[in-house]
């Protein structure tokens, strides 16, 4: 069947299967590797990419599902070379280890600051309860959040290490 | 992990998507957001011929009718979490859908479709069941009415019939009652170990036995005057709960007297 979306500003028109999953569609049919295929069983986020401008994770939507809507992953972010926001607040704060879950993380924390622009850090948490770092580093995740909902990194593209190393020790 | 192959098919609106299945008989089935039957359909557990996508059908949507709210069948959670109007005539269901897995879930996930799978240990089957909801159900021969109480009729079955699409849910307004919410899980993202929701009198309980149960006897004695610690003592009477790495029968009954005098002091988790 042939398929038409919008993937990072991009229209696109593709001949598909109908069992093609979108995650398989963004890696392999577009090449964009940002989301991953971690569980792929929709529990750990890895893959989530915005449909329409909502998180979901990308491993449980057809392609079929989504012909006709806007797509946004990680690689879709930056833009003219200047980091997101999210993305900004994530390398400040050593949002990461291993780095798997990241584009996740960071999609799902687009879409979360989309729905809640302030949260309280108990809803940073409850709104990444779809995304699991298995290095088990979400304390400066959530400090990555907090800190991109508050633009702490606006208009930087470092963070001071101090910042870094606080949030290693804390 | 990839699904078997099959022939995608979108309906344009509820009686097209009743066409289709009945053409297409027992080798269709309805997809929604497919947050239940794609994880079945990539492991193989389920492998129809044809998909039929009722999601751009007409079916979304929140209303009033007299005493009822109505809400579409392919309704996403988060709609439902965070419509006005079902969080002041029927909070215990905004609060039901705000706690179905996570944030994406909730973004494509939808009423029908968690109803429709009846897992029974799903937020929203025992949800309906508290609320004393009902499913509209549509099929060759026209429409009919089910209530909750009726609809879960064993370990993932319903009362839909060959060739019957749940088309819209049901649920009484009732913004002034009390009620209460208690789910209780060890990891996020997981489905209730034991869930209770209580409100207006009834009492529902999630991962009890094979289908959304009453706790009738905890019910007659709050008719009777009871307070809440003595009618959950009750909650348990009745219930065939099962074993697993979670929890034996016997914590899940216990489980079940805790959480319901939680939810009968209008407790909400």
């Amino acid at each position: 069947m042939r398929v038409e979306l919008t993937v990072n500003d991009a229209a696109r028109s593709d001949e598909i299967e109908p069992r093609l999953l979108l995650v398989h569609y963004l890696r392999e049919v577009c090449g964009l590797r940002a989301a991953n295929i971690g569980c792929d069983t929709t529990s750990c986020g890895a893959c989530t990419v915005l449909l329409n401008g909502e998180s979901v994770k990308s491993c449980t939507v057809l392609t079929a599902q989504a012909n006709g809507a806007e797509v946004i992953t990680a690689e879709g972010l930056a833009s003219d070379g200047e980091l997101h926001p999210v993305q900004r607040a994530f390398r400040a704060e050593h949002g990461l280890q291993c780095g798997f879950c990241t584009p996740g993380m960071v999609m799902a924390t687009v879409g979360l600051l989309k729905e809640n622009p302030h949260p309280t850090e108990q809803q940073v948490r409850e709104g990444l309860e779809g995304n699991l770092c298995r290095c088990t580093g979400y304390h400066n995740i959530v400090r990555a959040v907090l800190a991109a909902a508050r633009d702490d990194h606006a208009g930087g593209s470092g963070g001071s290490s101090s910042r870094v190393n606080t949030a290693v020790t804390a | 992990m990839i699904p078997a192959q099959f022939d995608y098919v979108l309906a344009e609106s509820a009686e097209h998507a009743v066409a289709l299945l009945a053409e297409n008989g027992d080798d269709a089935k309805v997809l929604a957001g497919g947050h239940s039957l794609l994880p079945m359909m990539k492991l193989r557990l389920a492998a129809p011929e044809v998909l039929i996508d009722i999601t751009r059908a007409g079916l979304s949507g929140i209303s009033v009718d007299g005493d009822e709210l109505v809400i579409g069948a392919t309704t996403r959670h988060a709609d439902v979490a965070s419509s006005d109007l079902i969080k002041t005539d029927a909070p215990l269901l905004a609060h039901s859908a705000s706690l179905v897995g996570d944030p994406q879930i909730r973004h494509r996930g939808t009423i029908g479709g968690s109803l429709a799978h009846a897992d029974p240990a799903a937020d929203l089957p025992m949800a309906l069941v508290a609320l004393g909801g009902s499913m509209e159900l549509r099929g060759p021969d026209g429409s009919r009415v089910v209530l909750a109480d009726d609809f879960f009729t064993g370990f993932f079955e319903t009362a839909l019939e060959e060739g019957e699409l749940l088309t819209a849910v049901r649920v009484p307004r009732r913004p002034d009652d009390p009620w209460g919410y208690q789910k209780f899980v060890r990891r996020a993202n997981d489905w209730a170990i034991v869930g209770v929701a209580a409100t207006g009198g009834r009492v529902a309980l999630a991962n009890m036995g094979s289908t959304p149960l009453r706790a009738t006897a905890t019910e007659q004695a709050l008719a009777s005057g009871a307070d809440p610690a003595q009618a959950a003592e009750f909650a348990a009477e009745g219930t065939s709960p099962a074993a697993d790495i979670h929890a034996d029968a016997e914590y899940r009954r216990h489980l079940a007297r805790v959480l319901t005098e939680r939810a009968l002091s209008g407790q909400r988790s």
